[in-house]
């Protein structure tokens, strides 16, 4: 029965989402603010379930251990950035998650953005089996990584045989690259839409076994 | 007190961060371990603030009868309904333990049928916008476009009807021309994550202090 109810009201709410489609109106809008504050409501579910329960509650309120008073108190400092006066203290929470997240994200940045992306650029043009297009493809990365790094590199002007051939070549590999980028957004979206027709004319309407 | 100090955790806790990555010691893994440990619950409650800011917005609304106030009693509704039914009562819908919770009834029949719809909707969107984008006025728009139907047939089945070597030209320029320019911008990107990590751990920049540096 209660999954009747939960076909009747998912449909009720992708109907409304799609009446969007002719004009904004008070059922799009109901099911717009629905969504946000479920959203909202299910990361906080999600945040004390996962973290904040099993780090901080449970060990401090029935384990009881005293160590995580101080990491609770410094938590709870984010609040006082609702009182003017002592709005400064929310930056100490702020720091400290700030600092080490930036540290920590420096190194790892640099090995998985930087050096690996490099290090899968320089890659045998040839190996054996290769087909024709397999080779064409590898020259093209490499050729297409640099080219395409040219053309963003704007401390010179883009002139001369290196710098103007380059970005000249690399805005044809950008442009590429974003009709590839944008064909395969659509297609996710149109499976997503294809999911909702599904659902509404498989588990609601039951026009489709 | 205000700024120096808190910049100088950022400091001295960025520093501490990048080092431990590069000396695989004992003391070095026991930071690690704090970090991993204790700086998600740090920023768990930064949840207070979004959820204070939204509710705070909200509330005003409704108390100034701000056009359209009753949408925002919804959102403070459902906002606070989900924790209600996920953290203090999780109780299942007919009080039978093989039941859905009304937490999870939520979820799956409301929060992920409007954000797939969400999302789906941009399909119709995308489209007329593609046909905007699309039309062939120069060469680059040309190839632009050329790419994007490409990959997309390759994608359907009318485009393995109409010829075998599409799927494997729509792959291909995936695989390939794709990866080329999306490598620079990935690289690009890395730069600039790098430079940013750096101007905060040395306090060049400071807007995340509030008050734009002030």
């Amino acid at each position: 029965m209660y999954e009747q109810i939960g076909i009747w009201l998912a449909a009720f709410f992708t109907l409304a989402i799609y009446s969007f489609l002719y004009k904004e109106n008070p059922v799009y809008r109901f099911a717009e603010h629905v969504v946000v504050g479920i959203s909202l409501g299910y990361f906080m579910v999600y945040t004390y379930n996962n973290v904040l329960e099993p780090r901080l509650v449970r060990p401090l309120f029935v384990e009881g251990q005293l160590g995580l008073i101080p990491i609770m108190l410094l938590g709870l400092l984010y609040i006082t950035r609702f009182f003017r006066s002592v709005s400064w203290l929310s930056r100490y929470p702020i720091a400290v998650v700030f600092g080490m997240a930036m540290g920590l994200s420096f190194p790892r940045t640099m090995l998985s953005m930087v050096l690996r992306q490099a290090e899968a650029t320089v890659i045998p043009i040839y190996r054996t089996g290769y087909a024709w297009h397999d080779v064409l493809g590898s020259v093209i990365i490499i050729v297409g990584t640099l080219t395409a790094l040219i053309y963003f590199f704007f401390s010179k002007p883009h002139k001369g045989w290196f710098f103007g051939t380059g970005s000249k070549i690399g805005i044809w590999i950008i442009m590429i690259a974003f009709g590839a980028t944008f064909g395969f957004t659509v297609m996710g979206r149109i499976s997503l839409l294809i999911g909702r027709v599904q659902f509404l004319l498989t588990d609601w309407l039951h026009l489709i076994e | 007190m205000r700024r120096t100090i808190p910049l100088l955790i950022v400091m001295v806790g960025g520093i501490m961060m990048m080092i431990q990555f590069f000396i695989p010691h004992q003391i070095s893994q026991a930071v690690f371990g704090l970090y991993t440990d204790y700086v998600p619950v740090i920023a768990g409650f930064a949840l207070i603030l979004g959820v204070g800011s939204l509710t705070r917005v909200h509330y005003h609304k409704v108390r100034r009868r701000a056009e359209n106030w009753q949408y925002s009693l919804l959102v403070i509704f459902f906002l606070y309904l989900m924790p209600v039914f996920g953290i203090i009562l999780p109780a299942s819908l007919g009080g039978q333990a093989e039941e859905p919770s009304v937490f999870h009834f939520l979820y799956r029949w409301v929060q992920i049928p409007i954000q797939s719809s969400m999302f789906s909707l941009l399909a119709f969107y995308i489209a007329s916008a593609a046909f905007r984008a699309f039309r062939a006025r120069s060469a680059m728009a040309t190839v632009l476009m050329l790419a994007a139907v490409i990959v997309m047939m390759g994608q359907v089945p009318i485009g393995d009807y109409l010829g075998k070597w599409f799927p494997a030209l729509g792959l291909w320029i995936l695989r390939h021309p794709n990866l080329g320019g999306k490598r620079a911008i990935q690289l690009g990107v890395g730069f600039g994550i790098l430079a940013t990590n750096l101007k905060i751990i040395f306090g060049v920049e400071r807007n995340w202090l509030g008050g734009a540096g002030r």
